[in-house]
């Protein structure tokens, strides 16, 4: 679905990804673990588009999509939740999720409507303006903006960052829902214990590279990577 | 002074209000979804009178020369906008605020010689159609029925408005793209047509209001330079980019103006001014909420 080749990013002169290579198969969840400042974000927005990278190559489906502008990749199936929710604040609830729909040829895919039975607590504000939202209502509207575009992958980005462990569990079972839907998932988190628990696979970055990778079970079992980069 | 002429002047000045706000209304659109502050949109407001009364004497000078003119003249500054904003205007919305001045200060330039070429120094005048010439009393004062139009025109053209934000698809990515154009791309809306026609939008206001001003003022060159300036000062005490607020300071402008021509003919345009001052003073970042 998804294959990274050593793409270097850069932020103005800073170089931020030094050669991130990394593939994501078809109706898996992935996730890319990290410290703060390791490089998740920058790694998801180059995948977007929203930060190109200046080397290597970014496949989805097969096509070559680095250097491509962030409309035409949500387009062709790539949905983004940035982690800090980026919602448009002087719009609804339903706006927000109205104004991100596409239509498919087909007549199935997300509507306002399926997307309120993924995550019902919406319904209830849809009136409400997006910028008087709590942080988790934010959250769920992220992601659900994101689903009105009929991603075949979502770009998550820290999805359970600042939730109550209650709520975290929530979503846990809302993203696995979408993994059932055949959604595939690329998951940046820094909640290892909640990202081991959701993915079938994993990455860990540091400093712009990556460092390590492996099935789940692998990662769950390595307890010397998992101290040394993500102090856990 | 008695009740009618106050009454007289307070509707003058609101229908003089009603064209500022929708040349302003279109100003602020633009500086709120493209944060482009166009001194040339006061060119823009000048081509609609100018194309007004072309179509006008065109069509023999007609009332029907003037309907058909009121329609089409915001449509020919419609045009020049889709064609400024595409070959110019798509590559600088990037560049820092000073840059983008200095270049719409350019294009304003640009503009005003190509009105000079095309119409010339002359003074030009649209007259009014039939039904709309003569006054009309109203509160026991009389009012040209010129202006009781624009008093009907305004509000008008503020409902549509307020429906297109509001209720169009457009409008909604509008408002959406105001404040983080680079989440409207990632969720696949092609922000470069969402701006253009933001821009296009906003020019059609300014030539609406110039085609709208045609048949109250002579139409010559110079009459770009006495709007922007009010339009900029109507947009700041509004609140950049907010719509509303372009209402509120068109208001506060007219209103004041008219009371100034009461009380100190000679010193009327100061009225205006003075409010926009203490209205600075108060609010320094304008009246309603301003995205910038
Ligand atoms: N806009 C920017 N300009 C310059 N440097 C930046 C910018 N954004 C991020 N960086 C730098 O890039 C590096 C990687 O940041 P990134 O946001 O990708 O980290 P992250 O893994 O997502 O961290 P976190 O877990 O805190 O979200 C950091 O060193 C950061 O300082
Ligand atoms: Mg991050």
């Amino acid at each position: 679905m998804l294959e990274v080749e050593g793409i270097h990013t850069y932020y103005g002169l800073s170089h931020i990804l030094f050669g991130v290579t990394l593939k994501v198969e078809r109706g898996e969840i992935v996730c890319l673990l990290g410290r703060n400042g390791a490089g998740k974000t920058t790694t998801l927005k180059s995948i977007m588009g929203l930060t190109p990278p200046k080397q290597g190559s970014i496949r989805f489906k097969g096509e070559e999509i680095s250097g491509m502008e962030p409309y035409l990749l949500a387009r062709k199936g790539i949905g983004y939740v940035p982690d800090d929710r980026r919602i448009f604040a002087d719009l609804t609830v339903g706006e927000n999720l109205e104004i991100a729909a596409r239509q498919l040829k087909e007549e199935q895919g997300w509507s306002k409507e399926k997307v309120y039975e993924i995550f019902p607590a919406l319904r209830d504000i849809e009136h409400r303006k997006g910028g008087c939202l709590s942080g988790g209502e934010q959250k769920m509207l992220a992601i659900a903006r994101a689903l009105m575009g009929n991603p075949d992958l979502l770009l998550l980005d820290e999805p359970t960052e600042g939730l109550a462990p209650v709520l975290v569990h929530a979503l846990e079972e809302k993203i696995k829902k979408l993994k059932e839907a055949g959604l595939t998932v690329l998951l940046a988190e820094q909640n290892v214990r909640s990202a081991l628990r959701l993915s079938d696979h994993g990455y860990i970055i540091d400093n712009g590279q990556i460092r390590y990778q492996g099935s789940i079970e692998e990662l769950k079992e390595n307890e010397e990577v998992r101290k040394k980069y993500l102090l856990v | 002074m008695d009740f009618a002429s106050l009454s007289t002047q307070l509707l003058v000045g609101l229908s003089r209000a009603m064209i500022l706000f929708i040349v302003c209304a279109g100003l602020s659109f633009i500086l709120g979804v493209l944060r482009v502050p166009n001194i040339a949109h006061g060119s823009l407001y000048m081509i609609g009178a100018f194309a007004a009364y072309s179509i006008f004497t065109h069509l023999g000078s007609s009332s029907s020369g003037f309907w058909l003119a009121l329609i089409l003249a915001p449509l020919v500054v419609a045009l020049v906008s889709l064609v400024a904003e595409r070959a110019l205007f798509c590559h600088l919305y990037q560049r820092e605020h000073l840059m983008l001045l200095l270049f719409t200060f350019a294009l304003m330039l640009i503009l005003d010689d190509l009105v000079k070429i095309t119409w010339g120094p002359e003074y030009c005048s649209v007259l009014a159609p039939n039904i709309l010439r003569g006054s009309v009393s109203m509160f026991g004062a009389s009012l040209p029925r010129y202006n009781l139009f624009l008093l009907i025109v305004g509000p008008l053209v503020a409902i549509f408005l307020w429906l297109f934000v509001n209720k169009t698809k457009i409008g909604k990515i509008s408002r959406a793209a105001a404040v983080d154009r680079e989440m409207v791309g990632a969720v696949g809306i092609n922000v470069s047509w969402v701006f253009a026609a933001a821009f296009v939008i906003g020019c059609f206001l300014a030539g609406l209001g110039g085609a709208l001003v045609a048949p109250t003022v002579s139409i010559c060159l110079g009459m770009d330079h006495d709007i922007i300036i009010e339009a900029f000062l109507i947009v700041t005490i509004g609140g950049l980019g907010n719509i509303w607020g372009a209402l509120v300071g068109s208001l506060i402008f007219g209103v004041t103006h008219s009371f100034g021509v009461l009380l100190w003919p000679q010193f009327a345009i100061v009225f205006p001014y003075a409010a926009v001052v203490i209205v600075l003073l108060l609010r320094p970042r304008g009246l309603l909420k301003s995205v910038w």
